[in-house]
């Protein structure tokens, strides 16, 4: 299965990836590869099997009560944050 | 005393109790073994010096007072894939370079409470996407066998550092055989838990459905000591498992008579190296000697194990690095133009090209109109897999077979075909996708490079599986081979 120029500029821009155009063949090359090696699993039957997410059938979510745990460290948190200021994390303007 | 590096964790442990030499000369020796070694392995992302030696000096005021744990005072290293507090975590990657942790993950806070010295942060593949730990932003790591190699991956800073004898035991993780195939390739000590045993807080997330935390040492007892410190319920982690914690030590002298052996049979397969068989062969006669009795079993499905891997892991992984956002922590492109630029420049230039890979195939594989045909239809085959498995350990009580299909191999030869460098973790991948606890351990060397024997065991059989090891290395000496230039 080829991926086109297109599908991979599709795929990085869901991802959120700005990719270079030099990198845009390398990924359009390894990724056809992966997805025909992947293609093997066609080979298995699967019919009336379920799938299979977690390895440990019998477990289920925990619950807890609801109570908070958590204390309030949000200056230890933000120290590693690109820019705050006033206690608010700074991105580009958003809105006009 | 000169030979603390050719002496066991366990030995460690027990010299410092009975106060035959501290805690601060030991750290100090292992920490100069770290400086003489990193420009030749490259093992380690940070070495914490100062921090080492005022934890050592504290554990001998601890010591002294007749109040240590059972690892009081002995030196570690943590994979730097673990949160350690006020120390920079990077994970391998550009995008956590100037990321320092605010909290201990469980592991860390565990060793930390049973008195271990942590001495530095190993290397690993970038988000231990990797088998070569050749991915790494910091470089790649050198095998001690022979510098040319790979350590295998992505837990390679860990594992060359304990087969150096730089530590002598280090935490890793295992999400494909990030444990088990460095641990083969550098002759050491590899074991990886069951899923939900060993807790995953503070372990930075790769594939939540795969990721388990582990140990390499340089002997099974010595993982024994580690695992029982590092097991245990954690209500911070979701799959954490609540079901008691065994004394790993004390189950290790059990008699191996009667042991069932099962040879799997898609183990032994054309891409298996003749000399490395050899040797696992060797290692099985051995096992029948010590009273064990082997029998051959199929798991039909398991060579369709590393296609599914690569779907499941690489969605999974796409979903987990999502968090990468250049707001909150971590790298951010210079000049954003906007929020979208911002996002998309600071996860391209942040991470490396293996990671985008992998985070593209997952997207990818999750998108409309790929979903049922690619991610579902590899989470039932994992099923399949994981029946195979149960119906074996139906029969038998542990498998057996080689960790990896050939020992190391040169740095860069596989670098250029992710799909060669994917086929190399064939034989561990399967313990993952069905949560196994898995060990390797060195059974022989071909020519001059280590080769490791694979036990896996059913859930929750890790006292059983490192009694099996430890039984091996009771009747050989393997594992007590160090590389030239280390001993």
């Amino acid at each position: 299965m080829a991926l086109t120029r297109e599908q991979i500029a599709s795929i990085a821009a869901l991802a959120r990836l700005d990719l270079s155009s030099a990198e845009i063949p390398v990924y359009q090359d390894s990724l056809s590869r992966i997805l025909d090696f992947v293609g093997a699993l066609d080979r298995a039957d699967t019919t009336d099997v379920a799938p299979m997410s977690h390895p440990l059938p019998g477990l289920s979510q925990r619950l807890r009560p609801d109570v908070v745990t958590e204390q309030d460290r949000h200056e230890q948190y933000q120290a590693n944050a690109p820019q705050v200021a006033a206690g608010l994390y700074l991105v580009p303007k958003v809105i006009e | 005393m000169s030979d603390w590096h050719t002496s066991t964790l366990t030995q460690l442990a027990a010299g410092l109790r009975a106060r035959k030499f501290s805690s601060v000369e030991l750290v100090r020796a292992y920490l100069d073994r770290i400086d003489a070694s990193q420009a030749a392995l490259n093992a380690f992302i940070s070495v914490t010096r100062e921090q080492a030696l005022a934890d050592a000096a504290q554990a001998d005021r601890a010591l002294a007072a007749g109040a240590g744990g059972a690892l009081t005072g002995v030196p570690i290293a943590h994979k730097d894939i673990f949160c350690t507090q006020g120390v920079r975590t990077t994970c391998g990657s550009r995008m956590l370079d100037n990321f320092v942790s605010p909290y201990d993950a469980t592991v860390v806070a565990k060793l930390k409470g049973a008195g271990a010295i942590m001495l530095g942060k190993t290397n690993m593949d970038e988000f231990a996407m990797g088998s070569s730990s050749e991915t790494s932003y910091y470089g790649p790591v050198r095998n001690p066998w022979n510098p040319q190699l790979v350590p295998g991956g992505s837990s390679g800073g860990s594992a060359a550092a304990v087969a150096a004898r730089l530590v002598p035991a280090a935490t890793a993780t295992d999400t494909g055989g990030s444990i088990r195939q460095p641990a083969a390739l550098c002759g050491i000590t590899g074991l990886k838990p069951t899923y939900g045993r060993v807790s995953r807080y503070g372990m930075i997330a790769f594939a939540s459905s795969l990721d388990q935390g582990g140990v390499l040492t340089a002997s099974a007892a010595d993982a024994a000591l580690m695992l029982r410190e590092m097991a245990g319920f954690d209500a911070n982690d979701s799959t954490s498992v609540d079901t008691p914690v065994p004394d790993y030590v004390a189950a290790l002298e059990q008699p191996l008579a009667g042991l069932k052996v099962g040879l799997l049979r898609e183990f032994f397969d054309k891409g298996l190296d003749a000399q490395n068989e050899q040797r696992v062969r060797e290692a099985l006669k051995l096992y029948e000697q010590l009273g064990a009795r082997l029998t051959e079993v199929s798991l039909p499905n398991l060579p369709l194990s590393v296609p599914v891997y690569y779907v499941v892991a690489p969605a999974e992984c796409s979903s987990n690095l999502a968090r990468f956002d250049g707001v909150r922590f971590g790298y951010r492109c210079e000049n954003p133009r906007d929020l979208l630029d911002l996002y998309r420049r600071s996860r391209g230039e942040g991470f490396g090209a293996e990671v985008k890979r992998r985070i593209m195939t997952g997207t990818y594989v999750l998108s409309a109109g790929y979903y049922d045909a690619y991610y579902l239809k590899a989470q039932r085959v994992r099923q399949l897999i994981n029946a195979d498995f149960t119906r074996a350990f139906g029969s038998v009580d542990v498998l057996m077979g080689p960790t990896t299909p050939t020992p190391a191999f040169a740095i860069g030869a596989k670098t250029s075909d992710p799909i060669t460098m994917y086929l190399n973790d064939i034989y561990t991948i399967g313990a993952n996708l069905a949560g196994l606890p898995a060990v390797s351990i060195p059974c022989g060397f071909v020519q001059d490079l280590p080769v490791g024997l694979q036990i896996v065991g059913p859930h929750f059989s890790e006292a059983r599986v490192l009694n099996a090891a430890h039984a091996f290395q009771r009747a050989s000496d393997w594992h007590t081979r160090v590389p030239q230039g280390y001993a």
